[in-house]
């Protein structure tokens, strides 16, 4: 009960905030008509599908869960800087209906954000299917990631500092090493490798997996990104338990 | 009656004792103000008593359970209006005050109808559809103490209060704060002495973490000798007259 107040809460507070809206919604499908400019204006002759629809919108369904980062983090460092939460760490709710309650919203949006871009895609040209549903499947690990990496900031760092690491530094990683703005063979070499280590790109691979049905290259990305997302969700957990318990009061 | 029974209460912070052994009794339905310069010990001290920290040493009970070893028995007795306004910025001020409520288990009928009396009680109504962020900063603090009420607490812990008001909201939110005089335990926190004059029954003075000073104001000037509650609370944190 506590649990979904607070969620319904958060839901609210995310939802209320035009800037949310606009990059939790707004961005993926931006970027993903100006990737379709992009495709549409490579002649057919050079045989390039780099910039297709099948590769650029599991791309950016998967870029657009960065963003709950900022959500996540950003939301949890006000309400410490603000008090709020002092306010709340007074009250009988546990630690799981905090940590609950901040990350269940935010994965139902990323599910929503994921088929309003699949469904934007398939305006342009992408064909759904079953797979389509499998790839937002796919996609909530990353989420679940991206939430872990913006709790972990939040529980840590202030408000500014959140929108710094988790805004204009996580997105722009995210974006550049996971082969979304510009596919990874064309850089090659150092760039790649790091990628390769990163959950970035294992997670843009698994949703393009999913959606081209080729369900034996789903899981050798998928586990990386599953390892990625347990390792940052427990860390998130443990600072904001530390916090809670007022060991950094 | 006790309501607030503290024992040997000490917080430390490595090598930083923020609280030194605090002894203190509070009645029922007193209003106790904390008194002390900025990092005397005083929100630190309410902090340990709503369950928020830990303390290193010591103990308090809170109408008969122990801070120690049933803080959640604690908090649902409890509740805190903090130094920051501490409120939900993008939800209204019905919203806030029903997340409140619905959070120490009001039901949905029941938080409605709280949130209604408490911004009738604190003159809220008007602005009841507004987000709290576009409320002034006198409004939020009123809220922010509704916040802290609808929860139906024994014991209220108010931390500075009227910090960056202007005498008008002042004013208003000592008005709200009188009302819940003899019916809710209150401790206060704040820095300005004419506000310990208008509302306290007691006053205890925090000094480097340890309670230098416990009393009414006419007692303390009592035992000072001084001229007036100023002088008496620099005499006793050690100020030069």
């Amino acid at each position: 009960m506590k649990m979904f107040l607070f969620a319904k809460r958060n839901t609210k507070e995310i939802l209320r905030d035009p800037i949310n809206l606009f990059f939790g919604l707004g961005f993926p499908l931006v970027l993903l008509f100006m990737f379709n400019i992009i495709d549409s204006a490579i002649p057919a002759e050079a045989n390039n599908a780099m910039f297709s629809i099948e590769k650029t919108a599991p791309g950016v369904a998967a870029f657009g869960t960065a963003f709950f980062a900022l959500f996540s983090g950003m939301l949890l460092a006000k309400d410490r800087t603000t008090s709020f939460l002092m306010r709340l760490f007074a009250s009988p709710m546990t630690a799981r209906d905090f940590i609950f309650g901040y990350s269940l919203p935010l994965l139902a949006m990323a599910a929503i954000q994921g088929s309003i871009t699949f469904l934007a895609a398939a305006l342009i040209g992408l064909p759904l299917s079953v797979n389509t549903l499998l790839a937002i499947l796919i996609l909530l690990p990353t989420a679940i990631l991206f939430v872990g990496m913006g709790l972990l900031c939040g529980s840590l760092l202030n408000d500014k500092a959140v929108g710094g690491i988790c805004g204009a530094l996580l997105t722009n990683i995210a974006g550049w090493f996971s082969g979304v703005w510009i596919p990874l063979d064309l850089i090659g070499g150092v760039f790649k490798q790091v990628a390769n280590v990163l959950p970035f790109y294992h997670g843009v691979e698994a949703a393009k997996a999913a959606v081209s049905g080729n369900f034996t290259g789903i899981m050798p990305h998928f586990a990386i990104v599953l390892a990625y997302a347990a390792v940052f969700y427990a860390l998130a957990v443990f600072a904001f338990r530390r916090k809670m318990l007022g060991h950094q009061a | 009656m006790s309501a607030i029974t503290i024992t040997g209460l000490t917080k430390k912070y490595g090598t930083v004792t923020a609280v030194d052994n605090l002894n203190l009794n509070i009645g029922e339905g007193e209003l106790f103000a904390l008194l002390g310069m900025n990092g005397a010990g005083k929100t630190t001290t309410i902090k340990m008593l709503s369950c928020l920290i830990q303390p290193t040493d010591g103990d308090a009970v809170l109408l008969g359970d122990s801070i120690r070893n049933n803080p959640n028995a604690v908090k649902q007795k409890i509740n805190i209006s903090p130094q920051e306004t501490a409120v939900a910025p993008n939800l209204t001020v019905l919203e806030n005050l029903e997340l409140i409520a619905g959070i120490y288990g009001q039901s949905r009928e029941n938080s409605k109808k709280s949130a209604r009396e408490l911004s009738t009680r604190f003159g809220l109504d008007d602005v009841l559809g507004k987000k709290t962020k576009t409320l002034s900063g006198g409004m939020q603090r009123r809220l922010s103490i509704a916040m802290a009420l609808i929860s139906k607490p024994q014991i209220l812990f108010i931390d500075e209060p009227t910090v960056g008001l202007d005498v008008l909201a002042r004013r208003t939110l000592w008005a709200s704060i009188r009302q819940l005089r003899k019916q809710v335990t209150i401790i206060l926190t704040t820095h300005y002495l004419e506000e310990v004059e208008a509302l306290a029954d007691r006053i205890g003075v925090m000094t480097k973490g340890r309670l230098a000073a416990v009393g009414t104001t006419a007692e303390l000037i009592g035992q000072t000798g001084a001229e007036n509650l100023e002088d008496a609370f620099v005499s006793i944190s050690g100020g030069v007259l």
